[in-house]
């Protein structure tokens, strides 16, 4: 470790209106990092195109003492070629700032781009820390969530991707204008970094009323039980009730009931909401990595075997058909 | 062009692991092993690309212990034409494993690089990302559709073919579509193909096919740790709650005693 100086860089994850839950819950983890029993300075760093919006919102968090904006619309798609070496170069350019960690939420995002920042800086990476232990030793889920890891690192900068599972979402406080936010405008770098031998060609996004996954309290999730996709909505049904956000597994979105970005699991989102509910989903050990730490679990199954029984706080065996319909009235 | 597939060997996906009882790690003494599924999708990709003519030559390689020559030899049989091994006691941490993989990208020059998104053992999902880092090159990772393209050079200088590769990402809320100039780094989804299975005659004619064997010193890579494992621990134990016997006595239980809706 030797005694370099701490400080932490938070990569914000937004879509240049509003900043993402993932990454309110990633500065909540990069505040339990701490020396001598005192918060580690947190910068946050924001790359988009006339995001001032999500600047605006990050500043009202008091736990963050700076916030670096890079506005231009070369970063339009964050594309990792050159977001990664812009982060690189924040971390070795830039008013001698040097930071000892980098932190990223565990999205696609940030497993897109951080590897790459690591490399470029010759460190390894932590992968979907979910506890931090001191500013060298974190823990992270291996083998699907089946083990856990105690993890010391030896690099002199620590770059890390967060499970949002594991945090709270820090809050902002709108009323408070927080003296030592500041920002600084990086408009003029030197020359923006354009991406080499990659272009963005084109985005289907999932348009939905319903609340993120990761970000829901009640998560309603479908499987192959469901027999159909016309069968699948009754599980929209029912999370339209209760405020919730809808999840599948695997073999749900691979029979074409629901769109992929719904899967929850190992290859998929990892939730803990307060309420998850699994219909017609036998719980596959891939599917359990990414809805195990949910705070109670309810099992819907035709099947009294299904492995899912065995982690529910709540199972009801029977026709998912006669069942759902009336869950749905009754709640 | 060349393409060249990186594979891992791994515990079966489908194996319930036990957490040694000194924390060093998890048993693998007697554990079925197999490849990753994510790395059986790429050397499947990697075939399929053969097969529409746009590669002549598959290299497929891994690194790790002796033992992973076992998959070589399989994806030998799916349809790759030659394997290096790179020869080290245990699996390096994925820096390294970059570094390695790019010392064979300079012997060898492939068009198209394909790994996994992630090893299931692990579940990094680093190397992809950190080779194409060190190699400067683009990448396409987690890849649910790979498109090879051949088009005009705008660029004059050029003799008018420029080959580049059309990679449709899974995203956080959706698809998403890169263009990424060859070489290119692609890292591959579930959902990229089905993997076929090996027929025997293909797995007798593996045996046949040549299997190198190269070590991190001959390839000039230094083995470094950056991280340590300080122990590896089994997850908090869920236990299962209990059976209700109707949808109103569920509702009163969510209501009451649980009180999440």
């Amino acid at each position: 470790m030797g005694d370099k100086k701490l400080a932490t860089l938070v990569i914000a994850e937004h879509d240049n209106k509003s900043v993402s839950v993932d990454t309110l819950r990633t500065i909540n983890a990069a505040t339990e990092i701490m020396s001598e029993n005192k918060q580690v300075e947190i910068t946050v760093l924001v790359i988009g195109f006339h995001c001032e919006s999500v600047v605006e919102s990050i500043r009202h968090i008091s736990a963050v003492s700076n916030v670096l904006v890079v506005n231009s619309d070369v970063y339009q798609h964050l594309l990792a070629e050159n977001v990664s070496a812009l982060i690189v170069h924040v971390c070795k350019e830039h008013i001698g700032n040097d930071y000892s960690h980098i932190l990223a939420p565990a999205t696609t995002f940030g497993k897109n781009i951080t590897p790459r920042v690591a490399a470029l800086l010759d460190v390894g990476q932590l992968s979907d820390v979910i506890g931090i232990e001191s500013p060298d030793v974190v823990i992270r889920p291996i083998y699907a969530g089946n083990a856990l890891v105690r993890v010391k690192s030896n690099d002199e900068i620590k770059v890390m991707t967060i499970r949002s599972a594991a945090f709270d979402a820090i809050t902002t406080n709108d009323s408070v204008e927080p003296p030592h936010a500041f920002c600084i405008e990086m408009n003029r770098l030197d020359n923006y970094i354009l991406a080499e031998s990659s272009e963005f060609v084109s985005q289907q996004k999932v348009v939905s009323a319903r609340p993120e996954l990761p970000a829901a309290s009640v998560v309603i999730s479908g499987g192959r039980g469901l027999g159909s996709k016309e069968g699948f909505e009754l599980v929209e049904q029912l999370a339209d009730k209760l405020g919730g956000a809808i999840g599948a597994s695997r073999a749900a979105v691979d029979a074409g009931f629901v769109s992929n970005d719904l899967q929850v699991g190992q290859t998929g989102k990892i939730v803990a909401p307060d309420l998850y509910i699994a219909v017609g989903i036998s719980g596959a050990i891939q599917h359990l990595a990414g809805m195990k730490d949910s705070k109670v679990i309810v099992a819907i199954n035709s099947d009294p075997e299904a492995p899912i029984f065995q982690i529910a706080d709540y199972g009801l065996v029977g026709d998912l058909f006669e069942i759902m319909p009336e869950l749905i009235r009754s709640v | 062009m060349k393409v060249l597939v990186a594979i891992k060997r791994v515990i079966d996906p489908y194996v319930k692991i036990r957490v040694k009882s000194d924390g060093s790690g998890v048993e693998t003494n007697n554990v079925k092993m197999t490849m990753n599924p994510f790395c059986e999708i790429a050397v499947e990709e990697a075939v399929r690309l053969k097969e529409a003519g746009h590669a002549e030559e598959i290299i497929v390689v891994s690194v790790g212990d002796k033992s992973c020559q076992e998959q070589l030899r399989t994806a030998l049989a799916l349809g790759a034409d030659r394997a290096i091994h790179i020869d080290i006691p245990s699996s390096p941490e994925p820096l390294v494993v970059a570094k390695l993989l790019r010392a064979v990208m300079v012997i060898e020059d492939p068009g198209i690089v394909l790994l996994g998104k992630q090893s299931i053992d692990t579940d990094n999902n680093q190397v992809a990302q950190m080779l194409a880092a060190i190699t400067q090159r683009p990448q396409g990772t987690f890849a649910s559709e790979v498109t090879v393209v051949s088009e005009e050079s705008p660029v004059s200088e050029s003799n008018g073919q420029s080959n580049a590769v059309l990679v449709t990402r899974e995203i956080d809320g959706g698809l998403e579509t890169v263009k990424l100039n060859l070489p290119a780094i692609i890292s591959t989804d579930l959902r990229l193909n089905e993997p076929r299975y090996a027929s025997l005659p293909n797995i007798m004619k593996a045996k046949r096919k040549p299997l190198d064997v190269i070590t991190p010193e001959e390839l000039g890579v230094a083995v470094t740790l950056h991280q340590e494992v300080l122990d590896v621990m089994s997850p908090p134990e869920r236990v299962a709650g209990v059976m209700v016997n109707s949808v109103s006595e569920l509702v009163e239980k969510l209501k009451n005693e649980a009180k999440v809706i």
